[in-house]
């Protein structure tokens, strides 16, 4: 196929996966700001789901002070925040038009009508738009996004282009929504144990989904060790790391058989695989989470480039 | 739709749906179909208005309908002058015999603007030019049709006539169980089957065709992307083309691909920086180079332009003539050249009856509807024409034929033209159908969607 018609395909799919995953920050951010702080006043957290989402100092020029009011409509609303979920739901939809003929009339019919109803929101009087209201619609919107595709799509290259932008850019978005409470997951004496942080905990399963999931795979308390298993190395988890990275390696592998060559791109994310297929959480502590996530989404950047050099520049030979 | 009182027969099936459609069934349909037309994604953007770029061309649900006979005689017209238009380009970037028989000025030729000097003398596959004719008629009386003008590069709207159809089988499928009308959807079929009969040369195998756009922000766009869907070929950008070794490949993510059949929907001057405008980004460098050693096809060829000058067109009904030795079928307006002394002065003296037109312009743009006009601007307009008296055609203005409309009040005649595509390759195609644009304003004679005009579904009964 083309390889811009491939980089639209892909494209499109990491937008829809971004505006998804600034939902759920959005909800984490929310969920936390109710809970009374022990200093009194409430916790303000804000400042670390802008740090996650990558864009504190665009933020922080723009509005100032961290008011909830000002982040619902940065993270939703804002058209000068690329991340927005206004932004990306736009340019999944520019990037779908671009290649209309590489998508099936479904999943154009649902890029087009999110279009046309984050545009009526930012018509209405924000009042009557609930926080909960827009996380939710944009939750239920990248789900039929991702089941019309599914459901519809063709399983040619383009759909693993699809494919391996939906698991990159979740592979990326878990490691930021993990990254948001790592210091409350870092196992210090101090915290283990409180009610407070078993309330943070929840509500980042939660956020993922994964609240009740979390309970079936694992039952009884829960502790840090639990949930960075669960979050990075657990297979059964769909928005864990390993899951995520099995994800792209699946499809770069079917492109690979396809085009009957393999590339530096295939080598790279069996490379990612193998490191966390031998991983514990006890090696993820030791490196120190934030610096293993750290680590990570560098990695997951630099194999997102391999995959545009080969194939989505239109270099190849 | 009417001939006195009595309702033409081509339109009797209509009669009693539409009187009998309450106007809130009317509102109903027409905001079905608009949101039809939207989740589609059929929109337009209007150059040099600003808005928004997702605008609508209104719809209107009321069929304009031919009778199997009337439609006969203008395929015949229209393939007619499609042969003669692509015999006359043939001709002038060849031996010239038209010219050299005196029946058309060189000068009108070869110092036309559309001229292309770098195609001389190089005869493109089948020896067609032109491989998609839009031809704009109006209608004036029961068996009286008119050409305003040819186009013989790109014209475009096809999408148009193909989802007008689309949606109004999906709204009223009883019209359709009713009334045998003849089906337009083989036209991206035949689209392909016209493109890939006109393969370079040096192609082998199965033609691989592509559909060239320049990009999505065209107000084009969606029709690109359509045909290209219907079509199932690739629709790419100048920069997923290069040229290496006397080919055209496209950029794919496992390597190089030959194309051999460009459907371009660019301009002449933007297809090549090494032959045409050096500042071109929607191009492909070399690309005439490996046309004129028959590596690629391009259509429409470079140069077709020429044809459907608004200066030449006075020249088609001899051209039917000389190429053909038939006499043409479908009429031309009368039209006054300014550049002739004579008829620029009958054309000032007459202006407020006439409808003046630039030689190069398109869209509805920069032209003077005499009889609706106001003093002032004909005085302005005659000032233009003072000045640059050969950028200036005119022509009477016509009774044209109206058809029924859903306007506010109910149903009320608008004035109406006509856009059939006819395909020409290996052989000539016609599908039985076309685009009729519609004038929605009361007595307006403009029908350009960048005027306010609107679109409706053309049909034409089975025999």
């Amino acid at each position: 196929m083309l390889s811009r018609t491939a980089e639209n395909l892909f494209w499109t799919a990491r937008y829809i996966e971004r505006a998804e995953t600034n939902a759920r920050l959005l909800e984490v951010g929310a969920r936390n700001a109710l809970i009374p702080n022990t200093g009194g006043g409430y916790r303000n957290e804000w400042d670390s789901v802008l740090q996650a989402s990558g864009t504190a100092a665009a933020f922080a020029e723009k509005y100032g002070e961290t008011v909830q009011r000002n982040i619902e409509t940065w993270m939703f609303f804002d058209r000068d925040n690329p991340n927005s979920v206004t932004s990306c739901i736009e340019r999944a939809r520019e990037n779908g038009r671009i290649v209309r003929t590489a998508l099936t009339s479904q999943v154009w019919d649902v890029l087009n009508t999110a279009f046309a109803e984050v545009r009526e929101f930012a018509r209405q009087e924000r009042s009557s738009l609930s926080l909960s209201d827009l996380t939710d619609w944009t939750l239920r919107t990248t789900a039929l996004v991702r089941g019309s595709a599914l459901n519809t799509q063709l399983r040619n290259d383009g759909n693993d282009f699809t494919n391996i932008g939906h698991y990159l850019e979740r592979a990326d978005s878990t490691a930021r929504l993990l990254d948001v409470k790592y210091f409350v997951l870092l196992p210090t004496i101090s915290h283990v144990g409180s009610g407070l942080d078993n309330y943070q905990w929840r509500t980042l399963l939660r956020a993922m989904s994964s609240n009740r999931a979390f309970n079936w795979a694992y039952g009884g308390e829960i502790s840090p060790a639990k949930i960075v298993d669960f979050l990075v190395l657990n297979r059964a988890c769909p928005r864990s790391l390993l899951s995520a990275v099995e994800g792209a390696n699946d499809h770069l592998d079917r492109l690979a058989r396809a085009y009957g060559r393999s590339t530096a791109a295939q080598t790279a994310v069996r490379g990612m695989v193998g490191e966390l297929a031998d991983m514990t959480v006890e090696d993820i502590f030791d490196e120190g989470l934030h610096e293993f996530l750290t680590r990570f989404i560098l990695r997951v950047g630099a194999l997102a480039g391999e995959v545009q050099r080969t194939y989505l520049s239109g270099e190849m030979r | 739709m009417y001939d006195g009182s009595d309702v033409r027969p081509p339109y009797r099936g209509l009669e009693g749906w539409s009187r009998d459609m309450p106007s809130e069934l009317k509102a109903m349909k027409q905001s079905e179909a608009e949101a039809l037309f939207r989740r589609i994604g059929i929109t337009f953007a209007v150059y040099g208005e600003g808005g928004s770029p997702d605008r609508l061309i209104p719809f209107d649900m009321f069929p304009r309908v031919f009778s199997a006979d009337e439609w006969h005689r203008l395929e015949r017209g229209i393939k007619q002058r499609a042969r003669a238009l692509n015999a006359f380009l043939v001709d002038v970037y060849g031996r010239g015999e038209i010219v050299k028989a005196g029946r058309i000025p060189g000068r009108l030729v070869y110092q036309n603007e559309a001229y292309e000097t770098a195609v001389c003398g190089f005869v493109p596959p089948k020896g067609v030019y032109s491989h998609i004719v839009g031809i704009d008629l109006v209608r004036t009386g029961p068996d009286e049709f008119f050409v305003l003008e040819d186009n013989c590069r790109t014209p475009s709207g096809v999408s148009y006539m193909l989802e007008n159809r689309e949606i109004m089988m999906r709204m009223f499928p009883q019209l359709f169980q009713h009334n045998r009308i003849a089906p337009v959807e083989n036209y991206p079929g035949l689209l392909r089957r016209t493109l890939a009969s006109v393969a370079p040369r040096k192609c082998e195998g199965e033609p691989r065709v592509v559909i060239l756009t320049p990009g999505h922000y065209n107000s084009a766009y969606y029709e690109h992307s359509f045909l290209a869907d219907m079509m199932g070929v690739e629709l790419v950008e100048g920069a997923d083309l290069f040229v290496e070794g006397d080919y055209c490949w496209m950029r794919t993510t496992e390597g190089p691909k030959r194309v051999d059949v460009i459907y371009r929907r660019i301009d002449d001057a933007f297809i090549d920086p090494l032959c045409f405008r050096p500042d071109s980004m929607l191009g492909v460098a070399g690309l005439m180079n490996v046309y004129r050693s028959g590596g690629v096809t391009i259509c429409s060829a470079p140069g077709a332009g020429v044809a459907d000058d608004k200066a030449i067109y006075t020249f088609v009904p001899e051209m039917v003539r000389f190429y053909l030795g038939e006499e043409p079928i479908l009429n031309n307006v009368p039209t006054w050249q300014c550049a002739k002394s004579d008829d620029c002065k009958y054309v000032l003296e007459h202006l407020p009856e006439l409808v003046v037109k630039e030689v190069h312009g398109s869209g509805g743009y920069g032209m003077l509807v005499g009889p609706k006009a106001d003093r002032s601007t004909i005085d302005i307009f005659a000032e233009k024409i003072r000045e640059k008296p050969w950028n200036y055609i005119a022509q009477p203005t016509l009774a044209l034929s109206t058809c029924p409309t859903f306007v506010d009040e109910g149903i009320a005649p608008r004035h109406v033209d006509l856009r059939p595509y006819c395909l020409v390759g290996e052989q000539i195609e016609l599908v039985p159908g076309g685009l009729t644009r519609v004038a929605l304003k009361e007595g307006s004679l403009v029908v350009n969607s960048s005027q306010g005009g609107g679109v409706k579904d053309t049909w034409v009964m089975a025999e």
